[in-house]
């Protein structure tokens, strides 16, 4: 019995082999490929660029030190910014949305199937599809802007993926200070929380890790320079638009993860507090949203990761040459494709890849190790 | 009855069918706008009335946007039966090692295969695109097929594995006894099970292989290219004339969309299994 068991588990790694052999060279070997690339200066010389066995030299990190500090790449700085503004944007519409409708949904209407296959259909649609769609309807003279007309009030006059505008602009310089501000922020609500569930120690010592973090931050900001010139980056308006289309195709998904959530929730805590005297209001904010919070989480992570990679959708609507309503995902490709300069193309990946990574590898630890004690 | 706590119920059932009805009319908007522009004649498309319904109905664009789409609706027919099918088998076996056989060091490869499924393929496009070339596929519809296969691979293993996990063991085990090996144990035991598997992990990955746009504008060629960078040319155009970008969007659409009202259960089980990983 032992011997057939142990011959089994071989047949097992056997049969794996093959995948784990194509995954090992398509993703782990394609990705030190790419950070290889990104190490040197293939296509800085463009009779090298396309050349089938090109030779290139080894330039350590100086694609990455231009794309962060270098006077060409401002396009770049202002995509990573974008797509930050995208991401929080996208993440909250589809958030609000989808719990809001998984709410609705959850009080039974009438014909709640033919609600629930209406706001989830979109997200069955390619995301090209979408975007051609929403571009039209978001002509600036047309669409959504003449919706105001049908009940008698002016046309609307915002120009949805043209607009040259840009809010919350903030020095690139201050970049470095702002980050470390941020975190000893989470640092700090960390500490707190910490200290609610009664771990004093471990606030006290995220509380002084916060600290530290904010006196390097005022030191930072004096001491390092990026750039010899102020250059502003804020949230380009352009991207309104897109921020709802890409709710339009995600908030059903969203609302699908809640509604699995809730009807998980068993029938006797709802009964439980309706006799208690709780409300419809009570019902949701104390009992059944606390439960469904680790959905949020998840749901947050898949979003985050869908829109730190978002690429067609922007393609599809603004055209892939339009610099206000860039991406890193889309500025990668045409760095890449149509610039011919490999080596930027994959630094740019390999960033890409770093911000996904930080998104998704604390959540496949988590996930991974919470089965395995299931 | 208690006529005082059925009137608040009333008001709050008012209000949850008001918020339903905005909710459709804000989903079903871009789809009524899609087919009003479609059925206009090209010179009735003005940006004034584009919410108005046509004043004569025209089926030309349909049978224009067809004309121009059909070998690339055949390129994306063609590539996503094919990756998914191979996909899908592929990821069963692997799931059923994974879930029935576990060795040491299974769980650590399992997550190594994972991590697969996360990464932005921009971080892999430039070799994967050198790699194609290479071995000559570059262009062709069957680089993007191999292309798909394996970066399905991730999706389809964890799916099937979660799927025979629900198998219990000592179905496993009396095959055993019985002296059935590795693969006669999947092939009567595990295998007539999947049906639910294969129909989750099949729906899921011809979504995703029909509507993916990266690999496809990257590998392909005009004479190879799936309908989602058809349709990008064609609406990113200038000058363009929108009732053929909206024709062709339908067209684009119906084949998930009707996997989608066809297999909506699962699709919905699809796409929970694909989120809650692990």
């Amino acid at each position: 019995m032992r011997w057939r068991k142990k011959r089994n588990e071989l047949t097992s790694f056997l049969v794996l082999l093959p995948s784990l052999v194509l995954i090992a060279i398509f993703v782990y070997y394609f990705i030190a490929r790419t950070v290889a690339a990104s190490l040197s200066d293939w296509g800085r010389d463009p009779s090298q660029a396309l050349a089938l066995n090109p030779e290139t030299h080894f330039i350590g990190l100086d694609n990455y030190r231009e794309l962060f500090t270098g006077v060409i790449d401002v396009r770049f700085r202002q995509d990573l910014v974008s797509t930050l503004f995208f991401t929080a944007f996208f993440i909250a519409g589809c958030l609000l949305l989808g719990l809001l409708l998984a709410v609705a949904i959850d009080h039974r209407p009438r014909a709640e199937g033919l609600f629930r296959g209406v706001f989830l259909f979109p997200f069955s649609l390619s995301f090209v599809v979408t975007g051609t769609i929403w571009r039209w309807l978001l002509q600036p003279r047309g669409g959504v802007n003449r919706l105001p007309t049908m009940v008698g009030l002016p046309p609307g006059e915002f120009a949805w993926l043209t607009s040259r505008d840009q809010v919350w602009r903030f020095e690139w310089n201050h970049l470095p200070a702002i980050v470390l501000v941020l975190a000893a922020l989470v640092l700090l609500l960390m500490a707190l929380s910490a200290y609610r569930a009664r771990r004093g120690r471990r606030a006290v010592a995220l509380a002084a890790v916060a600290a530290g973090l904010l006196a390097g931050a005022l030191g930072a900001a004096r001491g390092l320079v990026l750039l010899p010139f102020p250059e502003l980056h804020g949230f380009n308006l352009a991207f309104v638009g897109i921020v709802v289309a890409a709710v339009w195709q995600m908030a059903g998904y969203t609302m699908a993860l809640y509604l699995a959530g809730l009807t998980g929730i068993p029938i006797e805590l709802r009964e439980a507090a309706i006799v208690d005297g709780a409300n419809d209001w009570q019902l949701y904010t104390r009992i059944m949203l606390p439960l469904v919070a680790p959905i949020t989480l998840s749901a947050m992570i898949i979003l985050g990761h869908i829109s730190l990679k978002i690429f067609d959708l922007v393609f599809a609507m603004a055209g892939p040459d339009n610099a206000y309503t860039d991406v890193p995902a889309l500025l990668m490709f045409i760095t890449t494709f149509r610039g011919n300069q490999f080596a930027k193309g994959a630094s740019i990946g390999v960033i890409l890849l770093l911000l996904v990574a930080l998104v998704i590898l604390p959540y496949l630890r988590s996930q991974l190790r919470r089965r395995g004690r299931a | 009855m208690k006529a005082g706590r059925r009137k608040p119920r009333w008001g709050l059932r008012l209000a949850l069918y008001v918020l339903l009805v905005l909710a459709v009319s804000f989903f079903l908007m871009p789809v009524y706008m899609m087919l009003v522009t479609a059925f206009k004649e090209p010179r009735a498309i003005n940006l004034d009335t584009a919410w108005q319904l046509p004043q004569v109905w025209n089926w030309l664009s349909f049978a224009e946007a067809w004309r121009a789409f059909r070998p690339k609706l055949l390129n994306s027919l063609i590539l996503t039966v094919s990756a998914s099918a191979i996909s899908a088998v592929v990821g069963s076996l692997n799931g059923y090692a994974l879930a029935k056989w576990p060795f040491p060091g299974s769980r650590a490869l399992f997550s190594f295969m994972l991590f697969g499924m996360f990464i932005p393929y921009q971080a892999i496009l430039i070799p994967l695109f050198q790699f194609v070339k290479a071995i000559g596929l570059y262009g062709s519809i069957w680089g993007l097929v191999l292309v798909h296969t394996v970066y399905g691979l991730p999706i389809t293993t964890l799916i099937f594995r979660n799927t025979y996990v629900e198998i219990p063991s000592e179905i496993v085990e009396s095959m055993c006894i019985d002296g059935a090996g590795f693969f006669g144990i999947y092939r009567f035991g595990v295998f007539p099970l999947s049906l639910p598997g294969f129909v989750v992990v099949i729906i899921w990955q011809f979504t995703q292989i029909w509507n993916e746009f990266l690999f496809a504008v990257s590998l392909s060629n005009p004479a190879s290219q799936p309908i989602t960078v058809a349709l990008a040319q064609l609406a990113g155009g200038e000058a363009v004339k929108w009732n053929l970008p909206m024709a062709g969007a339908l067209l684009a659409a119906l084949p998930t969309l009707l996997v989608y009202v066809v297999f909506g259960r699962y699709f919905v089980r699809g796409l929970l299994a694909g989120s809650v990983k692990g």
